[in-house]
């Protein structure tokens, strides 16, 4: 027999053979708000196989490919032209790096000169990122989550997922350990690599596997969507308050009542400590809601 | 030629895992296949930011032991530049999924040509 490649896998489960009720719980209420399409007694579909269309539908792999190779060849023959890999006096090392690399540590009081770039020279930016994210989260939960979608998650997941001792085992030990390492990541972010994002992910994934291994209706007591959306707002407005309060001071040369403070102290580099937790609370609870509402449709 | 390529492999890399996502977005017609192409197209980008980035033999940029010249540290923006991108890329793969699944429910079916013959057919419908 024929081994089996991870793309005849996709290729069975794109033709149906594979029972997608398992893999997506969701569609038994959706037939409710959006009946199901019935093939049959719609009008003929208009074929589009007349000469042109055949034509354009045998030749668009080898247009395709041709187009990918066309940008290859001329992508590379760009970078041929920038400043070899790993060279000191490419243009892009210029004294903006000098400034923030040289005076970071004392303008921003941050050790790690990523968080100090990102959270204080160039905060309005992570803030705008901060307002993407948020913006994603709000259109997913628009997109999934209308209320007659909601059901208790579907018998046979749940079943499995109690019965599988070794799962809930490793979840045991390793969830502590995964969310005190994200906690770790935020709280350290201005001393050293790590910050926000990177924890705020690590504690999202840490409370997926929780959800995973002991359901959704345990986590529910700490994480609803009630206190999901209470976090999202208030992380993000307590950044966009602090951040205009410290481009306020700046913009009029006022001093700041967060000072730099002792560079390598945990409780120092000013404003970064704390936008650093929102940012995380945000990364954290939109990566679970994302994976709560793609697997059952609701949070 | 072919040296000149190997001071910019990290970027020649780039692009060729750029144009591995491209054509895996143009070939397939299942769309989460399109989405796993645009997300390898997402990583070319940061590979290449990051490699702008890199200075051959000096430390990353977190300032321990009271050493601040900037000769001995890697630039520290194009970091920053991409954590924006890896975030950015994060929501708008939630976004294309999220309406990937509100297609599947409608037309039960991933692939792009079948949904947009049926939307064509209910849109004949519909006159």
């Amino acid at each position: 027999m024929k081994k089996q490649t991870i793309f005849d896998r996709l290729r069975r489960w794109d033709e149906s053979e594979f029972d997608l009720t398992d893999a997506l719980p969701l569609e038994e209420p959706v037939r409710r708000i959006e009946p199901d399409l019935d093939r049959d007694a719609l009008p003929p579909i208009p074929r589009l196989e007349h000469g042109g269309v055949r034509t354009f539908r045998r030749l668009y792999p080898w247009m395709a490919g041709l187009l990918a190779l066309v940008l290859v060849g001329f992508l590379l023959l760009a970078v041929l032209e920038l400043p070899a890999f790993g060279s000191a006096d490419a243009p892009a090392h210029n004294e903006v790096m000098a400034r923030y690399v040289g005076q970071g540590t004392e303008e921003t009081g941050a050790v790690n000169t990523v968080a100090g770039v990102i959270l204080d020279y160039r905060a309005f930016d992570t803030l705008g990122e901060s307002h993407v994210l948020f913006t994603a989260a709000a259109a997913v939960l628009i997109l999934l989550l209308t209320a007659t979608h909601v059901q208790e998650e579907p018998r046979r997941i749940r079943d499995i997922m109690e019965r599988d001792p070794i799962l809930r085992n490793t979840a045991k030990v390793l969830t502590p350990v995964i969310l005190l390492f994200g906690f770790y990541v935020i709280l350290n972010g201005h001393l050293g690599p790590g910050g926000g994002f990177a924890g705020g992910a690590i504690v999202g994934s840490g409370l997926i596997l929780c959800a995973i291994a002991f359901g959704f209706e345990r986590l529910e007591r700490l994480l609803n969507y009630k206190s999901y959306c209470r976090i999202l707002v208030c992380c993000l407005g307590f950044y966009s308050l602090a951040k205009c309060y410290s481009f306020y001071c700046g913009a009029n040369g006022l001093e700041t009542i967060f000072s730099a403070g002792t560079p390598g102290r945990i409780l120092s580099a000013g404003l970064i400590l704390p936008l650093n937790v929102a940012v995380g609370l945000v990364v954290g609870c939109t990566m679970y809601g994302f994976y709560a509402v793609f697997q059952r449709g609701r949070i | 030629m072919l040296l000149a390529l190997w001071d910019h492999r990290i970027q020649a890399a780039a692009v060729l895992l750029f144009a591995v996502g491209f054509v895996t977005l143009l070939l397939h017609r299942n769309l989460l296949k399109k989405i796993i192409g645009l997300n390898i197209m997402d990583t070319a980008a940061y590979l290449f930011l990051t490699s702008v980035g890199y200075i051959a033999g000096r430390k990353p940029p977190i300032i321990t032991g009271g050493d601040r010249d900037p000769a001995s540290y890697v630039n520290p923006l194009p970091a920053g530049l991409v954590l924006t991108g890896i975030v950015v890329s994060v929501s708008v793969t939630a976004l294309m999924l999220a309406l990937t699944i509100r297609l599947y429910r409608r037309y039960h079916t991933l692939d792009l040509d079948q949904i947009y013959q049926m939307a064509l057919g209910e849109q004949e419908e519909g006159k």
